[in-house]
């Protein structure tokens, strides 16, 4: 609910519009995400007093996926206006999973920004213009660096599903963008300790703080001190975190192409 | 006690006790197959020659606790520095000092968590050193002698903490592999420290995010800083040279894309010799 609130303080535009869909797909929203089921690696993960320092410090980190979903209905797809039976891939398992899933939510970011660009927000000024620019070349080469690095096992190139941003629209753009960068946070620290190559480990944590620069700056554009708010940012200054179920729940709101984790139980 | 036992006990200090032991199953497996010529009082001193064998190769790779402790200092650092900056009333303007609380918070809790993290892990939280903020390795008349009454320098040094901080946290992940718990905290704290860089950044009216030249890492314009952005030039990443992939036209990416998209780690070795003009001997 305190994303609810936020997005309608943030953006006296949307209200409306949004407030309706809001109101009817909330309890929905609220079951589907808590049906989405338990990671296998939480399952298999060991006992150790470890795990309980991870649960004394890790109870308050993950916020709701079902906060998150209202504010994806605010950012992607309008409520029932997919009518195409879509396609479902899967990003696999082992670290090919965790590249593709990476690879996949790149995609999203460059798409954004690639049509933030070619049709920009009525009133965006130069200094503003300069800024996305640059974060949509970041996006298109992180798509791109996943793209070679997976090769012949990368899942294909996906189909987007922005009709609920309006481009036109800053305080639109703002909303979505703030939701994709810090969802992208949530997903890559929600993964680091899936990874097994310490090579791709160190290489997703150099895409990870990046993510981070561009979601301070997005969060400054809405609210200026933002940067770090109690959205993303729990009790003990630890930055949120999403398993890769809850990130695709939210994620596939935006794509035509349903994105699926079998290995990670997860299925659109 | 058994053997197992004293594994488990073992495990509580070091959590990658076991990964380090895996590798080396032969040598533990030598223990058990004559275990009963051994006596009872005998297998703790057993153990300490295996586990000395067994962690001879590892020496290189810090322990969590290790690892843990070196973050700490890192956050005591920035924690005193925007504790003192905060406290001192002047040297932040009203307009930007809300920025600088919730970075001073964020510090404070992650030396706290930080703290009762290596406690529950069996560790000791290292003491605070006495810091010299000037930079001047305890003469306090380095070359930011004024950082608490020059708005201008504390911006500076406050800049270079905080992208150094990310680079820090970065260069030990793959450290923490084999403890994917301490690894994501430790990430999520680095995430928090890369927001923070990026506000302060924004104040200093820079990039947000660090864009380097072919040869200079350092593009905050702090020549004094060269060597915390060292290596920040990079293009290089999983093998691949991200300049030769296509951008949205053409088929190569500019440096200062290339540069700006990925953020480089530096070791622990770095980081420690990098900070030491900011501690007092």
């Amino acid at each position: 609910m305190l994303c609810f609130f936020t997005l309608v303080i943030s953006n006296n535009n949307i209200f409306l519009s949004l407030s309706y869909n809001t109101f009817i797909h909330l309890q929905k929203t609220l079951k589907v995400s808590h049906s989405i089921p338990p990671m296998k690696t939480d399952l298999k993960e060991s006992t150790s007093q470890i795990n309980t320092a991870r649960r004394q410090f890790l109870r308050h980190a993950g916020i709701s996926a079902a906060s998150l979903g209202i504010l994806a209905t605010a950012a992607c797809h309008k409520g029932e206006q997919i009518r195409v039976k879509p396609n479902k891939i899967d990003i696999g398992k082992d670290d090919i999973s965790i590249l593709n899933y990476a690879y996949a939510f790149e995609q999203l970011e460059a798409a954004f920004y690639t049509q933030l660009i070619q049709t920009p927000y009525t009133g965006i000024t130069v200094d503003e213009l300069a800024l996305f620019t640059s974060i949509r070349d970041q996006e298109i080469l992180h798509r791109e660096f996943f793209r070679a690095s997976l090769g012949a096992n990368a899942i294909p190139a996906l189909v987007t599903d922005f009709t609920a941003t309006d481009f036109t629209s800053k305080n639109s753009i703002l909303i979505t963008a703030k939701f994709l960068e810090d969802l992208g946070i949530l997903a890559y620290i929600g993964t680091c300790g899936l990874i097994k190559n310490k090579d791709y480990l160190t290489v997703t944590a150099k895409i990870t703080s990046v993510e981070a620069r561009h979601a301070a700056l997005i969060s400054n554009m809405i609210a200026p001190g933002s940067f770090s708010g109690s959205d993303q940012v729990n009790a003990y200054g630890l930055n949120n975190s999403l398993s890769i179920g809850e990130v695709l729940y939210l994620i596939n709101t935006c794509l035509k192409t349903k994105v699926n984790a079998v290995y990670y139980d997860y299925q659109a | 006690m058994n053997l197992f036992n004293i594994i488990n006990e073992i495990e509580k200090i070091d959590p990658e006790f076991n990964d380090k032991l895996s590798p080396r199953r032969a040598a533990i497996k030598n223990i058990t197959s004559f275990g009963s010529k051994v006596t009872l009082a005998a297998i703790p001193f057993a153990l300490g020659t295996m586990l000395k064998r067994a962690y001879a190769a590892d020496s290189v790779i810090p322990g969590v606790i290790e690892i843990l402790n070196f973050a700490l200092t890192l956050e005591y650092l920035e924690s005193s520095f925007y504790n003192l900056a905060t406290g001192n009333g002047t040297v932040i303007p009203a307009d930007t000092l809300p920025y600088f609380i919730t970075i001073r918070d964020d510090e404070n809790k992650h030396v706290t968590f930080l703290s009762s993290a290596i406690i529950t892990l069996g560790g000791t939280p290292v003491a605070s050193p006495n810091f010299d903020f000037s930079g001047g390795s305890g003469t306090l008349t380095g070359p930011f002698t004024d950082v608490f009454t020059n708005y201008a320098t504390f911006l500076k040094v406050a800049t270079i903490f905080e992208d150094t901080g990310v680079r820090a946290y970065k260069g030990q992940a793959s450290n923490l592999l084999s403890n994917k718990d301490v690894l994501t905290a430790v990430l999520a704290i680095h995430a928090v420290e890369a927001r923070h860089a990026s506000a302060v950044r924004q104040i200093l009216k820079i990039s947000p995010w660090i864009t380097s030249t072919a040869t200079l890492g350092n593009d905050t314009g702090i020549s004094l800083a060269d060597a915390n952005y060292q290596g920040e030039e990079n293009v290089i990443q999983g093998g691949i040279d991200v300049t030769k992939l296509p951008a949205l036209a053409g088929n190569a990416t500019d440096i200062a894309v290339a540069t700006a998209a990925f953020d480089e780690p530096l070791t622990m070795a770095q980081v420690q010799n990098l900070i030491k003009i900011f501690i007092q001997p």
